[in-house]
């Protein structure tokens, strides 16, 4: 195994699990510590201009930092949790002070270039946020009054409530992007026609997958489509469910619809999913979230047909399965035998998945579609095959969730930034990287290096019966602040490496015998995989680095396995030479503007 | 010296033994000895030596007596019993401890001040009277505490931190273990725990005074140019005549060496060890041989380590004075105040 280049920004970026797992990259550490210091206007900025909607995201995210959480690798086995990443963001957001004046102000002088942005959803806005200060006119078009896209017409009041999007769209609206609502752009060719340099389609996925039974026609009137029945929640349509409630599916858009009906009136309210209940593709938190509500979840259960008498819903019939799995590990749902279920019900909402769909796009403008009817792009940079058309949020790559919306909002404003300057916008910038010291003094470093072990904390929820009781209710409650600066003192400050210069060492064996996770080894040489099994703790995770350095006196190596470093800087501290040292990686991922284009702006000298 | 205490959670596969303790149940508080110390190398050693021998922590004592080396048992086994004495008396509080509970582990810890100059006499009766303990001189050449004067054990011609020559003779405690009878002696270096740990399980297993001198940096006052007891002075001339593997009974010996280059020791317990040697014509059985190979090598200005002597039988201090087997703590009233008949037939075997 050859030496570790610790220069490639990509390697330390790696070992800070959650930045590298959040689709833009948000330095996570870097805000917690904001927390927990009581600087949440700068841990919200910090958020804001990575991921542009720190109080939506903090209470809506997927969070794949989570999952990637070293905390979750480190704690005793009986109680391993990730840092509550996603509900701290939200304490920035409640409790920051005014930022507006911190915020880009609108373009002082246009840069001359027009971009027209379809759908303003996550994905536009980001665009639009990128742009704007630029000096770029940009023009969001929505079919609906209000900006926000499925922010505002498919995630649940009670999950984020009105305020939160207000706040964080007017944000972006407020550089001086046009907002045109209730306009639904029905011809691509038209928008084109008006000359824009670069037009974007973050549109989302708009289209619920139906369910085509037996029954479906005869009680229509009973039946909805999820996401539609959302919407039509969302914007007051729906008011009202009846009392027997099945909601069909077993993803996010399934968890709302069926807390969303049980505050509509919904009195017996079920889930019922065809898989089995482990892999349903909702996240784990949002059906802890529904259960916790009163609503059963039942499994392996296919729909066969929807029952009706006069045309009114009386129920639904299912088919019991099990789950077989063959020798590649592909599950097939084989029918158990068991006789069929019913369930009697007066309403059904189907929520088995969300489609694209772009009736709107003439097929005809160089704008090729694959199979799937999905546009071919070039992934990196969403571009089309009609260069000055790009793709972004769920109309790109298919159903995701805001965090890609966001991603794909930066670099779909990368690629339009570096278009519409007549650069190749294949070429992509890299990213800012910087490492310092963290050393203050000899015990002293400028982050809090103790490892507290304390448990993950539970965000507080409202009481489940006034929560029950209305639709707009905000459920969760937030941390408060006490709570999140324990919350966040949980956080290991991955992003504090360990950083080791070979030539300094003397071969002590300090660092290996301070360190709690036996994460450092000196030894001779090898291969990774002979190196893995030999160091003082096996090196299982596959997934996670070895920091190997050469150049030793002895002859030998040092390894680190990167897998669970605690990043508590002991090693540091008992090294006698200063060869360990912590330094803080800082990532600044490169957004549009002059830094991600070739020909830059003459840098003005300080005088 | 830190100040933040090693953080409790660990490795997710830290193995247990059979005791069902992990090694980081057998660390003690944290060192505030100067950051690289050789010292906290051999703490981790005993550490590591312990857990494999699944010793069960109450069941032992530490003892020590002034000096930066004699800080250290607070730094392991920190559920053991210890006892801080006065400077270079550990060998003494120690036998009459022994003597007191033979039923201990006793861990005997000083340093090359302790042991070579103040407490010399002491350590010099210790190892003759065969106190059944570890005796672990932690040795760098220096007074740490006091900024590096040389000690006893500092060779002649080497130089200190501000250049200074030493004229003095250096006292070798091996050498001097040997010659006073000690019936294991071993010499490692701290920058070696290949070497170190199995060297302290063979010193534990062993019934009688084993005494190891471990070359232990000082990184402080004693790891520069012109030292010969710096990590790259002692790599550069250390000459391993050994290396020990040391077998509990329930381990298979599933090594395999080639003929005639391992040699298997059984211990008392049904342990083996397993020496495998380095140097052709070094015999650790032959306390003579030792001795010379040790002055030969010394005189060529190497540093000999290794295991180099272990007697096969030895015989402790109990043995000699016939004490009774089991601690004294155990005896009843009855075997403590046998009565006045008793006492009148030993009074009169003494008329």
């Amino acid at each position: 195994m050859k030496a570790t280049d610790i220069g490639n920004p990509d390697y330390f970026h790696k070992v800070v699990d959650c930045q590298w797992a959040c689709p833009s990259h948000t330095p996570v550490p870097e805000y917690i510590r904001l927390i927990a210091a009581g600087r949440y206007g700068d841990a919200y900025l910090v958020n804001w201009k990575s991921n542009v909607f720190p109080g939506i995201l903090g209470r809506t995210c997927d969070r794949p930092c989570e999952p990637a959480c070293r905390r979750s690798r480190v704690e005793d086995a009986d109680a391993r949790e990730p840092v509550a990443i996603c509900r701290l963001k939200r304490v920035a957001a409640d409790q920051k002070e005014d930022i507006r004046a911190r915020l880009p102000q609108p373009a002082a002088q246009r840069n001359g270039k027009r971009v027209a942005c379809v759908g303003a959803g996550p994905a536009s806005l980001t665009v639009a946020r990128d742009l704007a200060p630029l000096g770029y006119e940009v023009v969001v078009l929505d079919g609906e009054q209000r900006a926000g896209g499925m922010i505002r017409s498919q995630i649940p009041k009670f999950r984020l409530p009105e305020e939160v999007i207000d706040e964080e769209v007017g944000y972006v609206l407020d550089l001086g992007v046009e907002f045109r609502g209730g306009q639904y752009v029905s011809s691509l060719r038209a928008l084109l026609a008006e000359g824009w340099d670069a037009v974007f389609v973050g549109c989302g996925a708009p289209r619920g997958r139906d369910l085509e039974l037996p029954g479906r026609r005869e009680a229509a009137a009973h039946i909805h489509v999820g996401i539609d029945w959302l919407a039509s929640v969302s914007f007051g349509h729906v008011t009202r469910v009846g009392k027997r409630v099945i909601v069909l599916g077993g993803g996010n858009t399934a968890m709302d619809c069926c807390r969303s009906a049980k505050r509509l009136g919904g009195e017996d309210v079920k889930v019922i999913v065809r898989s089995g209940f482990e892999e349903m593709k909702a996240s784990p938190w949002e059906k802890e979230d529904a259960m916790h509500e009163g609503i059963p979840i039942l499994n392996f259960l296919v729909p066969k047909a929807f029952l009706h008498e006069g045309g009114k819903l009386t129920g639904m019939t299912f088919e019991k399965v099990q789950a077989v799995y063959d020798a590649n590990g592909r599950r097939s749902l084989i029918p158990t035998g068991e006789p069929d279920q019913a369930f009697a019900c007066d309403e059904v909402l189907v929520a088995v998945g969300q489609e694209n769909a772009f009736p709107w796009i003439e097929r005809d403008l160089g704008i090729e579609f694959d199979r799937w009817g999905m546009p071919k792009l070039d992934p990196k940079t969403l571009q089309s095959t009609l260069p000055r058309v790009f793709f972004g949020g769920d109309a790109a790559l298919g159903p995701k969730n805001i965090i890609w919306a966001v991603a794909h909002g930066h670099d779909a404003a990368i690629s339009i930034d570096r278009h519409c300057h007549g650069e190749d916008v294949a070429v992509r910038p890299p990213p800012g990287v910087n490492l310092v010291s963290q050393k203050m003094g000899i015990h002293e470093w400028s982050y809090d290096n103790e490892i507290a072990l304390d448990r993950r904390y539970r965000v507080p929820w409202r009481d489940v019966n006034v929560a029950l009781k209305s639709i707009k209710v905000e459920v969760e409650l937030g941390f408060d602040a006490k709570t999140a600066f324990r919350e966040a003192q949980r956080c290991l400050n991955c992003d504090v490496q360990t950083v080791f210069s070979a030539k300094l060492c003397i071969e002590c064996d300090a660092c290996v015998d301070i360190c709690p996770m036996d994460c450092i080894t000196f030894t001779h040489g090898g291969e990774e995989q002979d190196l893995r099994s030999r160091l003082r703790a096996p090196a299982a995770n596959l997934a996670q680095a070895l920091y190997l350095a050469d150049g030793l006196k002895t002859g030998r190596v040092m390894v680190k396995d990167e897998d669970v470093c605690l990043h508590c800087g002991l090693c540091a501290e008992r090294c006698p030479t200063g060869a360990w040292d912590m330094q803080k990686f800082a990532l600044d991922v490169t957004h549009a503007g002059p830094g991600c284009r070739d020909r830059r702006a003459p840098v003005r000298k300080v005088a | 010296m830190t100040y933040l205490a090693k953080p409790r959670l660990h490795h997710p596969t830290l193995p247990k033994n059979r005791r069902g303790y992990t090694r980081r149940d057998y660390e003690g508080a944290i060192s505030t000895l100067c950051a690289g110390c050789g010292h906290d190398s051999i703490s981790a050693a005993l550490i590591q030596a312990c857990f494999e021998l699944d010793v069960e922590p109450h069941r032992v004592a530490k003892l020590s007596g002034i000096g930066c080396s004699s800080k250290t048992p607070t730094y392991f086994l920190g559920n053991s019993h210890g006892f801080n004495s006065v400077h270079g008396r550990m060998p003494s509080v120690l036998t009459g401890a022994n003597l007191a509970n033979r039923d201990l582990l006793y861990l005997g810890v000083s340093g090359d001040g302790d042991s070579a100059s103040i407490g010399l006499g002491q350590f010099a009766h210790c190892m003759r009277r065969g106190v059944n303990m570890v005796y672990i001189v932690e040795n760098n050449g220096v007074y740490g505490l006091t900024k590096g004067q040389f000690s006893a054990t500092a060779d002649r011609g080497s130089k200190s931190k501000r250049g200074v020559v030493n004229t003095d003779a250096a006292i070798d405690m091996a050498q001097l273990a040997l010659q006073l009878g000690a019936s294991f002696v071993a010499r490692s270096f701290s920058g070696d725990k290949e070497q170190l740990v199995p060297l302290i399980k063979a010193a534990i297993e062993h019934r009688g005074a084993a005494f190891i001198d471990v070359v232990s940096p000082c990184v402080a006052f004693n790891n520069h140019a012109g030292s010969t007891k710096s990590y790259d002075y002692v790599r550069e001339h250390n000459e391993a005549v050994n290396r020990l593997d040391v077998m509990v009974p329930r381990a298979a010996i599933s090594a395999q060496y080639p003929p005639g280059s391992v040699r298997a020791i059984t211990l008392h317990d049904g342990s083996t060890m397993l020496l495998h040697k380095l140097a052709a014509d070094y015999d650790p059985g032959d306390r003579i041989r030792a001795m010379n190979y040790l002055a030969e090598r010394q005189a060529q200005g190497q540093v000999v380590t290794g295991l180099l002597y272990a007697e096969a039988e030895p015989e402790d201090l109990h043995a000699s004075l016939n004490t009774v087997s089991g601690p004294l703590n155990a005896l009843g009233e009855r075997e403590l105040c046998p009565g006045a008949a008793a006492l009148e037939k030993f009074n009169a075997s003494l008329r």
